[in-house]
């Protein structure tokens, strides 16, 4: 078991989690409440790294923190080094990769609120931020509750992405479910299932949490 | 209270002095359907009835700038919320519109204390908490103050949302059918509590409805709307006589109709008493618009009359008029008596029932019709 990599693809999941958490939220409450009549478009192109392969998604992120693109170059005069094969870079490949995990999760949380809700708010005075954290989260907490879980155990478990976009450096860009990888071709079941297990578990006792406080979060219903 | 100079959007109402609000709209949904009124709204109670589809709802809609009129103009006694001509339209958070939902749209993660002051986020903690105290205690539900609305009673959730909606100082109430799940007892103890409520804020409370017996219970004004026109206005007792006399159509299906002429008119308990021609026979109907010594005709369903054989007591039915039955036959499983009480009327009994009676010719029995089984057409 390789901690050096556990403790990597840790800080990854919780740090895209995080990351997703502010960018998830605004994203879905646009889809849910957005009347933009092409708003459909912009909802497919979200979800798309559910269906697309992970080679694929790996293949353009990894072209768009490349040199000859407008975010690689801006991103190696600010810090002196490219974004590919470094940890940013697999950062960034992450959140492209789980978003639709935690957006999903968010907008069905938000279009469960009763509009009425939201309109009774709005006749209380309450401003658009108000409405949404006095009214839409606290009744949609198990919609982020979800989202948070699902993004982190899903980046937590990633491999193609990793592969393409960060590489295989340890302490760097070496994450767990490339560990593995790296063990099964180095003949080395035993440490293969040793770590596999693992990823197994933790992932289990996620969705296990998960599960167990949507019960508990919804007891005014 | 909002000054002009911050927002174009607030423009002080010209008729400040006037303590009532007005409404001019004109808001067409769909192909077939156009909202198109005006009125005045004077400070207390106006009803606003109509069947669902008349545009009540909308209306209270356009009031709170959840709808936006085409064209039209709205103000309270304070500011002016719509104006088309002059481009006004100030965001529903600023009209001070309380306003009380159909479904309620009580915060079910709040208590009944955090859903009071929900609206009163701008005070501090301290003037916050005197004013929920105040009108929690006022509508009589200080000792729900902790509990969640998923933990209270139907009546209670009504208290609740009617002091969330009035203790924002609203300019104008909107209630949308608010108690129309509530049994009458509890009805007329929140209805006392709101008119004190408004005894001394004095504001123009509208209140939708669909039930006639609400708009005789509760207006000071009535508006009928129908269609999104408002037909008639006017105290219950000049509008309610709108007449809800049936078609021949309809008319045709009942078994007894009789000729008869108006005999008197309780506009209070909203019913008439109309006497059957060539009879002595007089029935407590529902209130039409006639006056009395005009000329209806009566349709009553024969399975609508019930048959006594001794003089009952202790009915809710207000008729009940003695009889001797002419004839029995047997349809099917039902027995057509004809029983003779001045007129012949036609009842359909059970065979269960004509036995336990011991119903044969010329035994003497007591008809009862409830007032709203007499139905009312015009004879013309």
């Amino acid at each position: 078991m390789d901690g050096q990599a556990f403790w990597l693809t840790m800080r990854l999941s919780a740090l895209v989690a995080a990351i997703l958490v502010v960018l998830g939220l605004p994203l879905a409450y646009w889809i849910t409440y957005s009347r933009w009549r092409w708003k459909f478009l912009a909802e497919a192109v979200f979800a798309l790294p559910i269906v697309l392969p992970p080679t694929v998604l790996g293949f353009y992120v990894l072209v768009a923190l490349g040199p000859h693109s407008p975010l690689g170059r801006g991103w190696e005069a600010l810090t002196g080094h490219t974004l590919a094969f470094t940890f940013e870079g697999l950062v960034i490949g992450s959140i492209v990769y789980s978003l639709p995990f935690a957006v999903q999760p968010f907008a069905a949380g938000f279009s469960a609120v009763d509009p009425r809700l939201v309109v009774a708010s709005q006749t209380l005075g309450a401003s658009r931020v108000r409405t949404f954290f006095r009214i839409i989260l606290p009744l949609s907490l198990s919609g982020l509750v979800t989202g948070v879980a699902l993004s982190f155990a899903h980046t937590m478990g990633e491999f193609g992405v990793v592969l393409m976009v960060g590489g295989n450096i340890p302490g760097v860009t070496r994450t767990v479910s490339i560990d593995i990888y790296d063990k099964v071709q180095a003949i080395n079941y035993s440490g293969a299932n040793a770590t596999a297990l693992m990823l197994l578990a933790i992932s289990f006792v996620t969705l296990s949490v998960v599960y167990a406080l949507n019960r508990r979060v919804w007891i005014w219903k | 209270m909002h000054s002009t100079s911050n927002s174009a959007a607030i423009v002080e109402a010209a008729s400040a002095e006037l303590h009532e609000a007005s409404v001019q709209v004109r808001k067409r949904l769909g192909k077939e359907f156009e909202l198109d009124l005006a009125g005045a709204l004077p400070p207390g109670i106006t009803i606003l009835f109509g069947p669902s589809g008349a545009g009540k709802t909308t209306l209270l809609d356009c009031i709170a700038g959840l709808v936006r009129p085409d064209a039209g103009r709205i103000a309270t006694q304070e500011k002016v919320l719509f104006d088309s001509a002059l481009g006004v339209d100030v965001a529903p958070r600023f009209r001070r519109v309380g306003y009380v939902f159909q479904d309620l749209a009580l915060f079910p993660h709040l208590t009944a204390e955090g859903n009071v002051e929900y609206g009163l986020s701008r005070l501090v903690r301290e003037q916050r908490k005197q004013r929920s105290a105040a009108i929690l205690e006022s509508f009589r539900i200080a000792h729900l103050r902790g509990r969640q609305p998923g933990q209270i009673s139907g009546g209670e959730r009504q208290r609740v949302a009617l002091a969330r909606a009035l203790v924002i100082d609203p300019a104008i109430l909107l209630l949308d059918e608010p108690l129309a799940a509530l049994d009458a007892a509890t009805k007329s103890k929140i209805v006392d509590d709101l008119r004190a409520w408004n005894q001394e804020h004095r504001i123009p409370i509208v209140y939708v409805t669909h039930s006639r017996e609400e708009v005789f219970a509760l207006g000071e004004q009535v508006i009928v709307l129908e269609n999104g026109r408002s037909i008639a206005r006017g105290t219950p007792h000049q509008v309610m006589r709108a007449p809800r006399l049936e078609t021949v159509a309809q008319l045709a299906g009942f078994e007894n109709i009789f000729n008869a002429t108006v005999a008197a008119v309780h506009e209070d308990r909203g019913t008439m008493v109309c006497h059957l021609s060539a009879s002595k026979v007089e029935l407590e109907t529902p209130l039409v618009r006639a006056e009395v010594g005009s000329a209806l005709r009566i349709g009553i369903g024969a399975g609508d009359i019930l048959l006594a054989s001794i003089q009952p007591s202790g009915l809710s039915a207000r008729n009940i008029i003695p009889g001797r039955v002419v004839s029995l036959a047997q349809r099917d499983v039902i027995v057509v008596a004809k029983v003779n009480c001045g007129v012949e009327m036609e009842v359909h009994v059970t065979l269960a029932a004509r036995d336990s009676l011991h119903l044969q010719p010329g035994r003497e029995v007591w008809l009862v019709v409830k007032t709203h089984s007499c139905h009312l057409m015009g004879t013309s």
